[in-house]
């Protein structure tokens, strides 16, 4: 494996492969999230099962933090070579003319992604672990919604959610439809799909957003 | 029509190099930028100082020789030509044009405005062939049917000029386009599958030996390649590669 991963063709597929499995994630969390908009005691009820739940925290948890880490490690890795790839650099690079910011820059918005995953992290994921399994508090099944409406009092969070989510759907907007190219996947089908990532990569960020704005709205 | 030339010098491979002004005066439309150069260099000569060294052979856009980053873009901004095509008529009086080699790790300069694309030469040579026996009792390649369409994209494949616009051109400096049409036009004929899973391991081995990037799959490579290959040779390689790393 570690022999497979030295070259650049399979380190862009691991690469694509767990931006796929990232953005696979991102749907499953965006659906769960979504449902607070609307119900409360179904919210409650679905992070009460996801919090809980055996299979999700003892296996699909750490599959997913392993998915985190390998992808951002690799793409420093990647970015490393292809900063070393060009030692001199042009006085003049006209890059717009022949390719997209977005496509130029993924590192950046990536960056900002694991900036936010920190912040998202300190927010809900490390109450959540101290909570259930340091301070072994006992089970509350009704206390996912006002934990999620209280972080969005917060008028700098709330901000500082919108604008990562900004990002989000950049990394998106090239990385999604990306990753097929790196997995060798294009055909005529692969058109198609193309309009769907960029329709996904838009959409799913804007949903979050809302979600975010709609939590601090409401409860101004 | 006069010009402001910002051009790269520099006096050998070791040598720290840096960008000169050259003030150029009487340039014609119609003349081709390697023309306005020599004309630049005629004069250079008769003040008795050193000229600008650049590639270029055909002048026809054929051989893949000529390599300047123009403006910032490999061959200038105009498309699917070579530097050699690129006419005077597609600047303006008083632009300032800035005139730099090629740059990468892999490709370093020589003098002034030649760069060292033997990387390219390894790569081929790391498996870009059909092994023939040619001891007398060779095949008609002929008498191989293949489909039209695989035939063309083959041959489309094959009209790369081995220049290194898209390893200029690429925020990475990869050289994927280059080798995935050396690759490809091999790849997709009978004669090119018997040995298409080393092939594609040796000369991608060969590339990243050489120091080229990763693909972003930016698409910088495809536009300015002055054939035109596709970014379908791209990911035809990278689906031969994953294979071949199945197969062992
Ligand atoms: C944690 C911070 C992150 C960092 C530092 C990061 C970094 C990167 C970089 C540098 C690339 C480009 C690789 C290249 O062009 O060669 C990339 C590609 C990609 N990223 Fe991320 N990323 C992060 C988070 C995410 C997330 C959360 C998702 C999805 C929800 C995601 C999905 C993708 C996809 C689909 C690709 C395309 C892979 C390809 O081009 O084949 N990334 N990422
Ligand atoms: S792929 Fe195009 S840009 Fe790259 S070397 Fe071949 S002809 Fe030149
Ligand atoms: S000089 Fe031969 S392609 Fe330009």
């Amino acid at each position: 494996m570690g022999g497979f991963l030295n070259s650049t063709i399979a380190r862009k597929f691991a690469m694509a492969l767990s931006g796929l499995f990232l953005v696979l994630f991102l749907a499953q969390h965006f659906s769960i999230n979504f449902i607070s908009v609307f119900s409360k005691d179904v919210f409650n009820e679905v992070s009460h099962f996801m919090g809980t739940n055996f299979f999700v925290q003892a296996l699909l948890q750490p599959i997913l933090i392993f998915g985190v880490i390998f992808h951002f490690v690799m793409g420093f890795i990647l970015e490393a070579k292809n900063r070393g790839a060009r030692d001199i650099k042009y006085v003049k690079f006209a890059g717009n003319e022949n390719s997209s910011w977005v496509s130029r820059n993924m590192i950046y918005s990536g960056l900002v992604i694991l900036a936010f995953l920190g912040l998202h992290f300190y927010d809900f994921w490390f109450p959540e672990m101290i909570h259930k399994y340091i301070e072994s508090h006992p089970e509350d099944a009704a206390r996912y919604y006002d934990e999620l409406v209280a972080k969005f009092q917060s008028p700098v969070r709330t901000i500082l959610y919108v604008v990562s989510f900004v990002f989000l759907a950049l990394h998106l907007y090239h990385g999604f439809s990306s990753s097929f190219q790196s997995v060798g996947w294009r055909n005529k089908y692969a058109k198609g799909l193309r309009g769907f990532t960029k329709a996904y990569a838009i959409i799913i960020p804007l949903g979050f957003i809302f979600i975010a704005l709609f939590h601090y709205i409401n409860n101004l | 029509m006069k010009l402001n030339l910002k051009i790269w010098r520099q006096e050998n491979a070791t040598a720290k190099g840096k960008m000169v002004d050259y003030p150029v005066d009487g340039i014609d439309g119609d003349m081709s930028f390697l023309e306005m150069l020599d004309i630049l260099n005629e004069q250079l000569v008769e003040k008795g100082e050193d000229t600008i060294q650049f590639d270029h052979d055909c002048r026809e856009g054929i051989c893949g020789s000529c390599s300047l980053q123009i403006n910032g873009e490999p061959h200038g901004p105009d498309k699917l030509i070579a530097t050699c095509q690129l006419h005077m008529r597609s600047f303006k009086d008083g632009d300032t044009i800035y005139i730099e080699p090629f740059r990468a790790k892999a490709f370093p300069v020589i003098k002034d405005l030649i760069v060292d694309r033997t990387a390219f030469d390894r790569i081929q040579q790391a498996w870009g062939y059909v092994s023939v026996n040619t001891s007398g009792n060779t095949v008609d390649a002929n008498t191989i049917p293949i489909e039209k369409e695989k035939a063309d994209e083959s041959f489309n494949a094959a009209t790369c000029i081995g220049c290194g616009a898209c390893v200029a051109a690429c925020k990475n400096a990869s050289a994927m386009l280059f080798t995935s049409a050396k690759v490809s036009q091999y790849a997709l004929l009978p004669q090119g599958r018997v040995e298409a899973t080393e092939r594609v391991q040796a000369m991608v081995r060969q590339m990243d030996e050489e120091g080229f990037g990763n693909c972003s799959n930016t698409g910088a490579c495809e536009i300015e390649c002055p054939k035109g290959i596709s970014l379908e040779n791209i990911a035809r390689m990278n689906r031969e590669y994953l294979a071949a790393s199945v197969k062992g």
